[in-house]
Parts: C-alpha cells; sequence; structure tokens
C-alpha cells in the first residue's frame, strides 16, 4: 500500500461528503475561534492577528530605520556637511543595518510565515500560537526600546556586525554596544521561537494529501529558511553572548593579549551574517514564486528545480561566510574555497530567476501593481547578483570591499530580493485581510517611485566606491570628485521616501483589516489562501491532490465552505488541527490548540524587561523581571498536554484519529528537537571557539585536571542519562506509580549537577580562570552554556511533581515527562562532550 | 593588462577620485586586478543584456519564443549551463590572481611597519634586522620600480590599508601581522583612506604613499638618517622651547629633542610631509598652527586636545620649528 502511516489513501475519496452539515456546527467553529475583544485583544493567539501585528510592526522598523537611511544621505549630499555630528552619524548608521536586517527583514519574513502559512497549508492556525504570540510581543517591545535607544543618544555606534576590540568595554565603554547586544538578543528569541513553529506548522500541519511535492514554493522557502536559522543563529547567538561576558566579566574571548582573536567574531558573526542574507531573500524568492504564477495565470515552470534551488541555496549559503573576511589576510587555500562556494551559490539565484522568466514566457502577463513590484525586482537582484559573483573573486574584491560599491551591492541584492517581493506580496495578500485592496492606481506610483529612486540612489555607488569612498564615513573631503555621485544617490533615496510615504497613503486609504469578509481572491491565485477563511482558516481542511488546487477544481472554494472535507467543526468543541505526517500528509491525530492567553504576553514583557534592566545595569529590578518571565513561561505550559475526554474522534466522513500522540509523531516532541538542535549547534560553536583560539596561542594553554577527573564527569553524565530514560520508561506505568517518573527525574537532574559540580571545581582547582586566558575564557563559556540549561533542567522535577500532585500525569499522557528526559538525556550528552573536548584536546598541555 | 594611465605628483591631484583609481593602477598589483575588473564589468553588463532580453521575450515577445522560453530546457540553459561556465571561467581566472598576488616576500626587500592606529598611521622603515630605523607617521616613501613588503599591524581596533592604485586593501588586526606588497611603477604620490570602520573620524584618516625614483629616494633616505638639524632662526628656536614647554613631548617624539612620546604621531619629519591630520589638510604654517590651536574643529574626536591657551604668536612660532623639521 501507499502509505506512509498506514493510513489508507483510499479515504480520501470519501470526500468531499454529499450529507449536509448540522446548521449549528458552523456557528460553534466560530463560537470557539473567536477572538477576544476591547483591551483583552491584547491576549489573542490567532495568527490572522499575531501575523498582521508581527507583519504591521515589521513594516513600521522598515519605516524608522528608512528614516535614519534619509538622514544618512542627507549628511552625504555635500561634503563636509553638518547636518549629524560625528557620533550621532556614527549612531544612525549602525542602526540603520541593525534595524533593518534584524528588525525589519527577519521579522518581516516570519510575519508573513505567520500570516500566510497556516491559510495556504489550510491548517485551523499554527501549532503553537501562545508561541507565536511571545515571539511577536517579545520583539515589538524589545525593538521599540532598542531604537528608542537612539532618542537618547545611547544607540550603538560600531556599526552593524559590532567587531570587537572596537566594541570591547576598551574602546565602547558606555552602554551603546549593550544596547545593541540586547536588540539581537529579542530577535534571536523571537527568530528562534519563529523557526520552531514554522518547522513543526509545514511538517505536521498540512492539509491531508498534500505530499511534499504539492507543497506550495513559500511553504518550501519557510521551510529551509527555519532550518537555516536553527544552523545559522546559534552562531551569533554564541558570539553575543561571548561578547557580553567579555564586555561585563573581562573574559578575554576577543583580546589578543590574553590569548583571544578579534577574528572569532568575524568568524561567529558571518557565520550566521551571511547565511542572513539567504535567510531573508529565499523566504521572499518563496513569495514571487506564489505571485509570478499568479500575475502570468500558469502554474510555476520548473517547480522541482525551484525547490531543488531553495535547498541547494540554503546548503550552501553555509560554507560562504568568509568571503567578507577576505581582506583580513586569510591563507590563499581558504580564501579559494570561499571564493569557488561565493560563486557557486550564484546559481541556485539563476535557475529561480530564469523559472520566473519562464513563466512570465508561459502564460499572459496582466499588468497588475504586484506584477511591477515582481518584475523589478527580477531586473534588480539580477544587477545586485552580478556584482556579488564581482565581490566573491577575491582580487576584485580586495578593491571593492568596505567601498561603497559593497553597499551598491548589498542594496541591490536586498532591495531586488527582498523589499521588492514584499511590496508585490503587500498589494497581492492585503485582500485577503483587508476588505477592500490596496489601490491599483496607487500601486502603480509606489512602483514607479521607489524603483526609480532605488536605481537613482544605488547605481552611482558602484562609481562612488571605484572612485575610493569607504563605507561608514560620517563625512568626505570636498575635491575627490564623490560629490555628484553622492548627492545624485541622496535625490534617489527621497524618492524612496516618497514612495514609501504614497503607499502608507494607500493603506490608510483602502486597508481596512477584517478576519471573514476579505476582498478576496481579486489576482487570481490557485493556492489554499485564497478559500474563504475566517479566523479558524478554511471552514473544512481540504484534500490537496495538485499544486493549484483552486485552478484544478473550481468547486473546491464552496465544498470547502460547506464543510464537506476534513474537520468541518470544532470535533472536540475546543481549538484544533489536524496533525499530519511529514511526507504524505496523512491524517494522524487532532492537536488540541490553547486560546488567547495573557500568559505569554507577560512572559514576553518580563523577558524584554529582563534584558533592558541588566542594560542598563539595574540588576536587582532585572533578576526579579526575569524570575516573572519565567514563573509566566511555566504558567503557560501548565495548560498545555491537558486530558481530553474522547480518546478519537471523528474528523469528517466517519474517518476517526486519536486525539493524542506521543513521540515522532507528536508536534511536541518535533519541537523540542528543533530547540535541542539549536542548543547543540551553540555548544558546536563554543567548541570552535575553544579550538580556534588554541590554534592562535597555544602556549598559554594549561593543562587540564587529573583524568579521573574527566572519569568522574563522564560517569556523573552517563548517570543521568540513564535515568532520564528510566523516567520516561516510568512514566508509562500505571497511575498507582505516577511519582515514579518524577522521582526518577529528580534524581537525574542531581546526578547532572554533580557532574557539572565536578566539571567545574576540578578545573577551578586546576588553576584555570575565566579572565586569564583563551583557555580560560572558553571552557568556562561552555560550563556556563551547560549551567544555564542546566538551570532550566532543574526546574523541571519540581513542575513534574507539581503535575503529577495536580493529576495531570497519566500513563498514556507522557509527553511533559518525555520530552523533559530528552531534554535531561541531552544535556547529559552535552556535557560529556564539552568535558572530553576540553580535557583531551589538545591534552597534556 | 592596461598599462597605467597617469602619474599624479602633487597631494590634491593624488586625491582626485577620477579616473577611478583602481582603474587606474600605478603598479603591477593593482593592474593586474584592473584587467580582471574590466573583464568583470564585461561580464557583468553581457549577463544583464541577456537576462534583460530573456525578459522582455517573455513579456513582449512574438508566441514561438515565449513558447520556447516557457519550457524547463530555459531553465536548464540559462539558469544553470550558461552561469556555470561563465563563473568556471572567471573563477579559474581569480583563483590563479589571487594565488600570485599572495606570493611571498622575497629576501632582501625593503620593509616597512605600518601600524593603524585611532585615527593616524605609524610608520617604522626597518633595516635588514628588522630593527626600526626611522620613525615616521602617516606618508609613506618608496622607490619606484621595486616591490616593498608592508608589515600591517594595529595597536588598539581593526584598521583597514588600502592604497588603491598600488594594491587591493589588507586589513590590520590587533595581535596578527599581514604582509602587504605594494609597487609603484614610476614617481608619484598616491593617496588612500582607512577602509574598515575604526569608530569616531574613521571618515578622516587618510594615507599618503610617495614613490621616488630609486637615486631621489636613496637622497631622502640618506637625509633621514643624518642627524638632525637645529632650529634655522631664532623664531623657530622659539617654537622649538614652547613644544617642551607645553609638554608636547608626553605624546609625540621629535629626533634630537627630548621630546619622546609615542603616544601620538612621531613629528621629526612633520614638515616634509604633505598632508596635516592624517592625510587631510595640505601641509603649511597655516594649517599646522590651526590644528595645533583647535584640532577638534577640522578632526572632532581624534585623541589630540585643543591649546586654545596658546597665543596666535606662540602658535605661529611652534608651526615655524615644526614646519623646519624636514
Amino acid at each position: 500500500m501507499n502509505s506512509e502511516t498506514g493510513f489508507d489513501p483510499a479515504l480520501y475519496e470519501r470526500f468531499p461528503t454529499r450529507e449536509p452539515r448540522p446548521p449549528a456546527e458552523l456557528e460553534e467553529l466560530k463560537q470557539v475561534w473567536r477572538a477576544p475583544r476591547g483591551w483583552a485583544l491584547l491576549t489573542v493567539v490567532n495568527n490572522n492577528y499575531i501575523g498582521l501585528f508581527y507583519v504591521g510592526a515589521a513594516f513600521l522598523f522598515f519605516v524608522l530605520a528608512g528614516v535614519l537611511a534619509l538622514l544618512i544621505r542627507a549628511q552625504l549630499a555635500l561634503p563636509l556637511n553638518g547636518i549629524l555630528p560625528q557620533e550621532t552619524y556614527n549612531q544612525v548608521f549602525t542602526m540603520h543595518g541593525t534595524v533593518m536586517m534584524f528588525l525589519f527583514a527577519v521579522p518581516a519574513v516570519e510575519a508573513l510565515g505567520v500570516m500566510l502559512l497556516p491559510q495556504m497549508l489550510a491548517a485551523r492556525d499554527l501549532p503553537f500560537p501562545r508561541l507565536s504570540a511571545y515571539a511577536f510581543w517579545a520583539y515589538l517591545v524589545g525593538g521599540l526600546c532598542f531604537f528608542a535607544s537612539i532618542f537618547f543618544g545611547l544607540a550603538p555606534d560600531g556599526g552593524w556586525f559590532m567587531y570587537p576590540p572596537l566594541t570591547s568595554r576598551a574602546y565602547s565603554p558606555g552602554i551603546n554596544a549593550d544596547f545593541w547586544l540586547l536588540g539581537i538578543g529579542f530577535i534571536e528569541i523571537s527568530a528562534i521561537a519563529g523557526a520552531v513553529e514554522i518547522i513543526v506548522g509545514v511538517l505536521k500541519t498540512r492539509a491531508p494529501g498534500m505530499t511534499l511535492d504539492k507543497l506550495p514554493v513559500f511553504a518550501w522557502a519557510m521551510l529551509v529558511f527555519a532550518a537555516m536559522i536553527v544552523i545559522g543563529f546559534p552562531a551569533v547567538i554564541l558570539g553575543t553572548l561571548l561578547l557580553e561576558l567579555e564586555r561585563a566579566l573581562n573574559w578575554p574571548f576577543f583580546d589578543p593579549t590574553r590569548g583571544g582573536d578579534p577574528v572569532l567574531w568575524q568568524h561567529l558573526f558571518w557565520f550566521f551574517g551571511h547565511p542572513e542574507v539567504y535567510i531573508i531573500f529565499l523566504p521572499a524568492a518563496g513569495l514571487m514564486s506564489m505571485i509570478v504564477p499568479t500575475v502570468a495565470r500558469t502554474p510555476l515552470v520548473g517547480y522541482r528545480l525551484v525547490v531543488l534551488a531553495l535547498l541547494a541555496t540554503g546548503f550552501i549559503s553555509f560554507g560562504v561566510w568568509s568571503h567578507h573576511m577576505f581582506a583580513t589576510g586569510m591563507p590563499p587555500i581558504s580564501v579559494s574555497f570561499f571564493s569557488a562556494a561565493s560563486m557557486a551559490v550564484s546559481v541556485p539565484a539563476g535557475v529561480q530567476v530564469f523559472s520566473w522568466i519562464a513563466t512570465l514566457s508561459a502564460g499572459k502577463v496582466r499588468w497588475t501593481t504586484p506584477a511591477l513590484f515582481a518584475i523589478g525586482s527580477i531586473v534588480t537582484f539580477t544587477m545586485g547578483g552580478l556584482t556579488g559573483v564581482m565581490v566573491a573573486l577575491v582580487p576584485f574584491d580586495w578593491q571593492a570591499h568596505d567601498t561603497y560599491f559593497i553597499v551598491a551591492h548589498l542594496h541591490y541584492v536586498l532591495i531586488g530580493g527582498m523589499v521588492f517581493p514584499l511590496f508585490a506580496a503587500f498589494y497581492y495578500w492585503a485582500p485577503m485581510t483587508s476588505r477592500r485592496p490596496l489601490s491599483e492606481r496607487l500601486g502603480r506610483w509606489v512602483f514607479g517611485l521607489v524603483f526609480t529612486g532605488v536605481h537613482v540612489s544605488f547605481l552611482p555607488m558602484h562609481l562612488t566606491g571605484l572612485m575610493g569612498m569607504p563605507r561608514r564615513v560620517y563625512t568626505y573631503l570636498p575635491g575627490r570628485g564623490w560629490e555628484l555621485p553622492n548627492l545624485i544617490s541622496t535625490v534617489g533615496a527621497f524618492m524612496i521616501g516618497l514612495g514609501v510615504l504614497l503607499f502608507v497613503v494607500d493603506l490608510i486609504r483602502n486597508f481596512r483589516f477584517t478576519t471573514g469578509d476579505g476582498a478576496g481572491n481579486v489576482y487570481g491565485g490557485g493556492s489554499l489562501e485564497w478559500l474563504p477563511t475566517g479566523l479558524y482558516s478554511a471552514r473544512s481542511i481540504p484534500v490537496v491532490r495538485e499544486r493549484y488546487p483552486l485552478w484544478e477544481r473550481p468547486g473546491l472554494a464552496e465544498d470547502v465552505q460547506e464543510g464537506r472535507y476534513f474537520l468541518p467543526g470544532a470535533a472536540t468543541g475546543v481549538r484544533e488541527t489536524l496533525i499530519t505526517s511529514t511526507l504524505r500528509a496523512e491524517p494522524q491525530y487532532l492537536q488540541r490548540m490553547p486560546g488567547p492567553s495573557a500568559w505569554p504576553v507577560l512572559a514576553a514583557v518580563f523577558t524584554a524587561g529582563f534584558f533592558l534592566l541588566l542594560t542598563v545595569q539595574a540588576y536587582g529590578p532585572g533578576v526579579v523581571s526575569g524570575v516573572l518571565a519565567v514563573a509566566c513561561v511555566l504558567r503557560w505550559v501548565w495548560e498545555t498536554d491537558r486530558p481530553m475526554r474522547e480518546k478519537h474522534v471523528d474528523v469528517g466522513a466517519g474517518i476517526r484519529v486519536p486525539t493524542y500522540a506521543t513521540g515522532p509523531a507528536s508536534h511536541g516532541w518535533w519541537a523540542m528537537v528543533v530547540l535541542l538542535i539549536v542548543a547543540g549547534m551553540i555548544f558546536l560553536m563554543a567548541g570552535f571557539s575553544y579550538v580556534f583560539l588554541w590554534s592562535r596561542r597555544p602556549d598559554l594553554w594549561i593543562p587540564p585536571p587529573d583524568q579521573l577527573w574527566l572519569a568522574a564527569v563522564v560517569g556523573g553524565y552517563a548517570a543521568a542519562g540513564a535515568l532520564a530514560w528510566l523516567a520516561a520508561r516510568a512514566a508509562r506505568r500505571p497511575v498507582s506509580h505516577v511519582f515514579w517518573a518524577p522521582a526518577l527525574a529528580t534524581l537525574a537532574v542531581a546526578a547532572l549537577a554533580c557532574a557539572y559540580a565536578a566539571d567545574l571545581g576540578s578545573w577551578w582547582a586546576a588553576g584555570l580562570r575565566p579572565d586569564a586566558s583563551g583557555q580560560g575564557a572558553t571552557v568556562f563559556a561552555i560550563l556556563a552554556w551547560q549551567g544555564v540549561m542546566g538551570a532550566a533542567a532543574s526546574l523541571m522535577p519540581g513542575y513534574l511533581i507539581a503535575r503529577a500532585v495536580a493529576g495531570l500525569l497519566s500513563p498514556v499522557r507522557t509527553s511533559t515527562v518525555d520530552l523533559s528526559a530528552l531534554f535531561i538525556g541531552y544535556l547529559a550528552a552535552q556535557g560529556s562532550l564539552g568535558a572530553l573536548l576540553v580535557r583531551l584536546f589538545p591534552g597534556g598541555g | 593588462m592596461s598599462p597605467p594611465t597617469s602619474t599624479r605628483s602633487t597631494l590634491a591631484e593624488a586625491l582626485r577620485g577620477w579616473p577611478p583609481p583602481p582603474l587606474d593602477p600605478a603598479g603591477p598589483h593593482a593592474g593586474a586586478v584592473a584587467a580582471l575588473s574590466w573583464a568583470l564589468f564585461g561580464m557583468f553588463v553581457a549577463v544583464l543584456l541577456v537576462v534583460v532580453a530573456a525578459l522582455l521575450v517573455a513579456l513582449f515577445g512574438k508566441p514561438a519564443w515565449r513558447r520556447r522560453l516557457a519550457r524547463e530546457k530555459a531553465i536548464w540553459i540559462g539558469g544553470l549551463a550558461f552561469p556555470v561556465v561563465v563563473l568556471t571561467a572567471l573563477l579559474v581566472w581569480g583563483l590563479t590572481l589571487t594565488r600570485d598576488l599572495t606570493a611571498a616576500p622575497q629576501p632582501g626587500e625593503m620593509r616597512v611597519r605600518v601600524t593603524g592606529e585611532m585615527w593616524w598611521w605609524r610608520v617604522v622603515y626597518l633595516d635588514g634586522e628588522g630593527r626600526a630605523a626611522i620613525l615616521d607617521a602617516n606618508e609613506l616613501h618608496i622607490p619606484a620600480g621595486t616591490p616593498v613588503t608592508l608589515e600591517l599591524e594595529a595597536a588598539d581596533v581593526i584598521h583597514s590599508f588600502w592604497i588603491p592604485r598600488l594594491a587591493g586593501k589588507l586589513d590590520m588586526i590587533p595581535g596578527r601581522r599581514n604582509i602587504l606588497r605594494i609597487q609603484a611603477d614610476s614617481p608619484g604620490v598616491y593617496a588612500g583612506q582607512c577602509a574598515e570602520y575604526c569608530g569616531g573620524p574613521h571618515a578622516l584618516m587618510g594615507f599618503v604613499v610617495v614613490a621616488h625614483a630609486p637615486a631621489e629616494f636613496e637622497r631622502w633616505r640618506a637625509e633621514r638618517l643624518a642627524p638632525p638639524a637645529p632650529p634655522p632662526d631664532a623664531f623657530a628656536a622659539r617654537g622649538a622651547q614652547l613644544f617642551e614647554t607645553a609638554g608636547c613631548g608626553a605624546c609625540h617624539r621629535v629626533r634630537g629633542t627630548g621630546a619622546e612620546g609615542l603616544a601620538g604621531p612621531d613629528l621629526s619629519h612633520v614638515g616634509a610631509r604633505r598632508s596635516l591630520g592624517a592625510g587631510i589638510l595640505p601641509n603649511n604654517h597655516g594649517a599646522l598652527a590651526g590644528w595645533i590651536a583647535d584640532s577638534q574643529a577640522i578632526k572632532p574626536g581624534n585623541r589630540m586636545p585643543p591649546y586654545r591657551v596658546l597665543s596666535g604668536e606662540e602658535l605661529r612660532a611652534l608651526a615655524a620649528w615644526l614646519g623646519s623639521r624636514r
């Protein structure tokens, strides 16, 4: 049988069902999914709202960072101009880059994922709606506070890449640099949360029958995006932690006088920083691959090639980071590798460009605003890609690096590759969530102004750079011939500003938010988000048999709306969505979903408070805020993993699925695994830092403690792992043994703590100090990471005991224990590997 | 390979951005890169034309052409085969050139250590044993026609050394020493600027390379090694005295005097420099006096405090003395 889970695909033939649905069913569905009103709207978790808030916030930061860009261009319009003093300018350009990259670009594409994916996959919502809400609020509160630093002259001024030692305590003594680390902290949290959400959402909540080769390209792009976040963000998370440790506690990761190395930061930053560009570009390319077929009214040509191109880009992009470091004096052999990889990464981009051209060629283009932006994107992005090929060649890069040539290149790539597709998406999807579409007439003006402005502004910059103008200069001397191109660039920048202003006017005049009666499919798209929807997404979840269901089955919308497919009502009387299998999207079980809650919002506010208060050095209140954040998270998690009355329910046409699953079938397991991969990547990066600093200054390394200690540490961790495994087994025993699992988990955590104490204590006794050398700094950083995760693990036994007392643990509902055991087991493995690495390598000393 | 097109001899000419310095090479290293650059511009234009032409055909072309372009084969050819061929050819060229340009210095080459400081350059000419022979700042003198090895270091944060008409840039990183070889084919003045953001007045951190004909270079070196001359007149002598009493020697070194400070630029030959303030002002007595009085107004954020306590007369005396240090 052709099945992944044992589900019989012949059952799909029962749909669309014929018998009429009970009349009260739709009303109940609306009731279950209704959004809170008034102030309670702040507690909303539904993706229609959170998605829109998210997009709105990202656009707000785009406008704010855009205003900073206009200030930059005003200052550079004339040589020795005095509009912005030097210190202000250095803060403004740093904030422009940081806000655009971290507070606009990544959140914007993530926001579109939150907003569009459930509808595109015909899921009721993303699998962890409260996590989305938490990520959004942490991002909004944190982002606004971070941005406000510029009004107090406290904004970072070290450039968006924050190279130490310029950003170390010695050369940046103020708290400005800490604000950068804070701002990035939020976006790290919300990006990781979003990645968890999107990976699980795309892999587990697709409409039945939507096999991977029928997945909308945008969903593919978001899957690769999320995977890249999981691999790439840990490097910058570790980097920011190390830089803050160096600034706050004087651990010399980047200080060459004590065995650190400034280049370590560059490796960590760009290992994240270059994939980051594709993290931004791939979702936008996914948007293009959705919009272009609709514009041309024909399926995408080369679907499989495009998907392969997305995967290839994701893969190759992790081999190109050092092309930002060609001028650091790397050995020619590694330079050559990164040069070749940087050239190679342009090939999948070319594949996508030609797929869009082929699709336009296959169909008949309607000249709508999304079409204009899509075509503008192809031209602009191609130009940026070509200059990218140029700078991938090392000798040319040695001339172009850190000049305005690069400024031109990166703006062509990011605006052509991301901003234009985003504007196309704004116009294209607005009718889904607004009663009125945006104005086609104004849209043409917006496109005309922005497109012209971009080329007027950035084309001359190629020349300015070749004429010798470096980046990040607050002024320049007259007489160098840079005046005219700079003035032209400034004119172009203000044209872009005017275009964006006109877009805001369009939004104010025409955007009317709605969840039920949107203007609808005005551009004639063929994917599932154009089904009639409410807050519950599509009323019933259709069986998918093709890539463009709405084009190929004209009656589908009506059948879905009449409830003739899966899950036509609220089967269990609460919020729920259908979990399907990873490859073939066969129904597996019905997931209960949480409703509105204040806890994620409060947790987000206290998380923001924690970081902010620490940044302004209010340590006491900061710790209080941190404890409150943890308490709110625990309170929020407390409501999860609850028993449901029915063990199995009918999800339509007499097909019955369970209401609970454990292990790899469950969405919680997937989320925990993704989270542990993130933790593992952070650990791996810390291990890399250790080896890297050793390679720089082996003479500063001291011998490790006696190897008997290693045996004790590894033995302790092995015991913790075994106990965690036993706890998971014990959770499946009868209810009378309900305290076994918490007891075993307690022992496991105790074993973790003993092993950790032995590890830490023996290094201390051996005389290693974190502020003494690169060895001390990295060994204690690895230990600190283990300690932070261990602190999270130490909350688990108490939590499990409380669950047991409250009667929330049972032999069938084992997820809480399973996931705790998984976490503890992971920590045991991480602790052992860490100890083995730093005690055996380089050995003896 | 495009031959050097012009030689610039004054500071103002050296600072000019036209023709674009990387495309107007004055030595073999920059020359090889310039040739590659022209090829890359050609590639840019050609590929862009192909893509735009394909796009125009897709949007407005005859149905027969459009049908051909709408096949998956078009993606294989345009998106895969075409770029792979073009990129491979370029890559081979680029990698070969990279290898040639990073060739190790020959024994016996002249060596100079250039250290990036916030926001100026320390220049130390090394003798055959690697010892400091001549100390200077913000200006480098080399013989034309022979390669010179530069040892690039940083004293505080990361800087980047870049003289576009002579070679590509190379970073100066604390704790590391990077080797850059430059060569000027003919005598002239070549300007550059710090390329790695180093905070504060990074925008105003320029550098000048002066290439001499070999015989003239030997004369220059002999002058630098000769014992310093006394102040030429009484006014300059007063300046020398002021230099001592105002405490300038705490930060600056002047060869042959008690001033041994190493925090700021070496002023032993400041009068011979073509620029002041690290490549930003043409050097003359007025500029010298103005710089001492309030360098913060000229280059905000630099490490030198203003000396507004000095009278105009005193400033002129100081300038006369420093200007005589050639």
